[in-house]
């Protein structure tokens, strides 16, 4: 066991754990130490292969294979270098002003979160792409939107030298997506930052982590971690936990705050998302340009639509069946236009985080009535859609059989049905995952304060989607910065007594 | 090589692996072992039991049809197991549509994962993005949105 001693140690290095490391980033220069634990490996450029299998081996925990207690549905997180915002798509929208009212945390302000966020969308070259360099995949989204008397809007990105790889979910290799791994990271650590990676936080009790460093398994990618392998004791002053909504979540459970905390794990919502596909009768530009251009927010209904264009393993696993059709659609691969349907779910009783008996999170999740509703609706929208842009067939999941032919295009309603919609059938998957470790009031219905310190723990804070009390409504990516930059400002005006109680610790 | 797949697992897998994936019938002995080799790495870094699970969704899949059909799952022939297929999916039991819905995701991983299954469907996603394609390559087929900042 190696101990180290530090002043604040920020666990996890994605939207939530870089912002933080990057608002901290002068604290070294004035004598107070700054150390980023992560789990994931540090990748180089030219690691980033754009091989689907390889890529999101490297990229994701357990591949982004891990599954709901029941296996109904799918969770893609980050492990690496820059957490989840290597191997999103970039996409940057500010939380909408009915979301903060909604959540009801009391000192979190529209105003304050927009002023935070856009201060890091400058700061990461957030931008709509110029029309030339949108592929036909995203134009014939547009089309088929107002070919229905809909209005797509553009995503604005956080891109810089796109080359437009089309590989933005497998990591970009092109570095032009601008996640904390290219912005805040490197900053912080030409500051004087540490950043310790393959570095798994097993607990955090009393100011004390417990830390298991890998060594890099053979053959696989990455540098090795920065630390010996082994067991490590870090002693802090101060402690962030940005593992995401659930490495967070579960490590605070396993750390044995559940007990005082019985917000824990609770609120866990995940914007439920479905894959569908158009086929049209000639080839379009697909697998070139950048995926995710367009969406149409239909939050009124309780969902939002989104461009996108997935790989042959991600597409065959999200289509629903097999056999012959399901062959001859993955064929179609070069005339397939993609849309993804995310529903907006909210905050059950039930939908929670938890861990098992060796301290690994398990995630329970129930499609409520009005998620399936919000699928269905948005499944049905879609299929307009791919007829609208000239779609010769769709495949929507909730359709049984899942094929619609346009000649059938009329009886859309009819065919897309809730009646369909057989987990375990059909895939879904998690777009993004939030709460656990959510803001508010009082221990009765919360896990934190607003600026994110664990209620009657100031050593603590949480800063990253964990913090969400409810589901964002739109990418979350912005909101996390925004609010792990209100974390670090707490973290700031807490220095003076943190360095106090260390003072008469000693 | 596979310590999932044992012979008498193999025959069974790989008569389930061609009903979920036609084509699969034309593997050679080589492009079966690339199959199973992306399973088993991915397997690897799965929680154990996982394998287990797979071990016991194969079997049931292969001696249910028994009981419907009076055959195992390898003696029916291709329109039978894939019309067996479709049922089990279907099952009113979610354990049994999970543990269908499991191994078919394995496959299409083994299968479509291999970058020559992915070039076969016409997928040519390329690092160099743009720059990879024909010059004079049309990005958007002409069609010009109305942009909405």
């Amino acid at each position: 066991m190696i101990d180290h001693d530090v002043d604040v140690v920020i666990i996890g290095s994605g939207a939530g754990g870089g912002t933080a490391a990057h608002a901290l980033r002068h604290l070294p220069r004035e004598g107070v130490s700054v150390l980023v634990l992560e789990q994931g490996p540090r990748l180089a450029q030219e690691e980033f292969t754009g091989r689907e299998l390889e890529m999101a081996a490297a990229l994701f925990e357990e591949g982004g294979g891990v599954l709901t207690a029941d296996g109904a549905m799918t969770l893609a997180f980050g492990r690496v270098y820059g957490g989840s915002t290597v191997a999103y798509t970039g996409t940057s929208l500010m939380l909408p002003e009915r979301v903060v009212t909604r959540w009801d945390t009391p000192g979190l302000t529209h105003d304050d979160v927009v002023r935070r966020a856009t201060r890091y969308a400058e700061q990461n070259n957030v931008h709509f792409l110029a029309d030339a360099d949108i592929n036909e995949n995203n134009h014939l989204f547009v089309e088929g939107c107002r070919a229905i008397g809909c209005h797509a809007e553009q995503f604005p990105l956080n891109l810089k030298g796109c080359r437009g790889s089309g590989l933005c979910n497998l990591g970009c290799p092109n570095f032009a997506k601008q996640g904390t791994h290219r912005v805040q990271l490197p900053a912080a650590e030409r500051e004087g930052v540490t950043v310790v990676t393959r570095a798994e936080v097993r607990s955090v009790n009393d100011r004390v982590l417990q830390v298991h460093v890998s060594g890099a398994p053979p053959g696989a990618k990455g540098a090795p971690s920065e630390w010996s392998p082994g067991d490590h004791r870090v002693h802090a002053r101060c402690v962030i936990v940005a593992g995401g909504s659930i490495g967070s979540t579960a490590l605070l459970l396993r750390s044995g705050f559940g007990a005082r905390l019985p917000q824990l794990g609770e609120r866990y919502t995940c914007h439920p998302a479905h894959i569908l596909l158009g086929e049209h009768p000639r080839p379009i530009v697909n697998d070139v340009g950048h995926p995710k251009s367009y969406y149409l927010d239909r939050s009124d209904e309780g969902f939002i639509l989104e461009t996108c264009m997935y790989f042959p393993f991600i597409t065959a696993k999200n289509m629903t069946g097999f056999g012959l059709e399901h062959s001859a659609l993955m064929r179609a691969f070069p005339r397939l236009q993609m849309i993804l349907v995310l529903a907006h779910d909210h905050a059950v009783p039930g939908n929670r985080i938890t861990v098992d008996a060796a301290g690994k999170a398990v995630v329970h999740y129930t499609f409520t009535p009005a998620v399936i509703h919000a699928l269905v609706a948005a499944t049905r929208l879609s299929a307009r859609i791919f007829f609208g842009a000239g779609a010769v067939r769709v495949h929507a999941p909730s359709a049984d059989p899942p094929l619609i032919e346009r000649c059938d295009a009329g009886r859309v309603d009819e065919l897309v049905s809730e009646r369909h919609f057989l987990t375990h059938r059909i895939s879904i998957s998690a777009a993004h995952m939030m709460g656990g470790c959510g803001m508010g009031r009082t221990v009765a219905d919360s896990v934190t304060d607003s600026y994110g310190r664990v209620h009657g723990v100031p050593w603590l804070r949480v800063a990253d989607s964990a913090l969400f009390p409810d589901s964002s409504e739109v990418n979350p990516y912005l909101t996390v910065m925004a609010l792990a930059d209100r974390v670090a400002e707490g973290v700031l005006a807490d220095l003076p007594m943190l360095r106090g109680v260390a003072a008469v610790a000693a | 090589m596979v310590d999932l797949l044992l012979p008498r697992v193999r025959v069974a897998f790989r008569a389930l692996a061609t009903t979920f994936v036609p084509e699969a019938t034309l593997l050679d002995d080589a492009g079966w072992i690339e199959v199973e080799s992306v399973i088993e790495h991915a397997l690897a870094s799965r929680p154990p039991a996982m394998r287990r699970q797979l071990r016991t969704v194969i079997r049931l899949l292969t001696w249910l049809p028994v009981f419907t059909r009076r055959r195992t799952f390898t003696a029916l022939d291709t329109n039978a197991r894939t019309s067996f297929l479709h049922a089990v999916e279907r099952s009113p039991f979610g354990i049994v549509r999970r543990g269908v819905w499991g191994l078919r995701t394995l496959v299409f991983m083994g299968y479509y994962g291999r970058p020559a299954a992915a070039a076969a469907v016409g997928w040519h996603g390329d690092p160099r993005g743009w720059a990879a394609r024909m010059p004079g390559a049309r990005r958007s087929g002409g069609f010009k949105p109305e942009l909405v900042p």
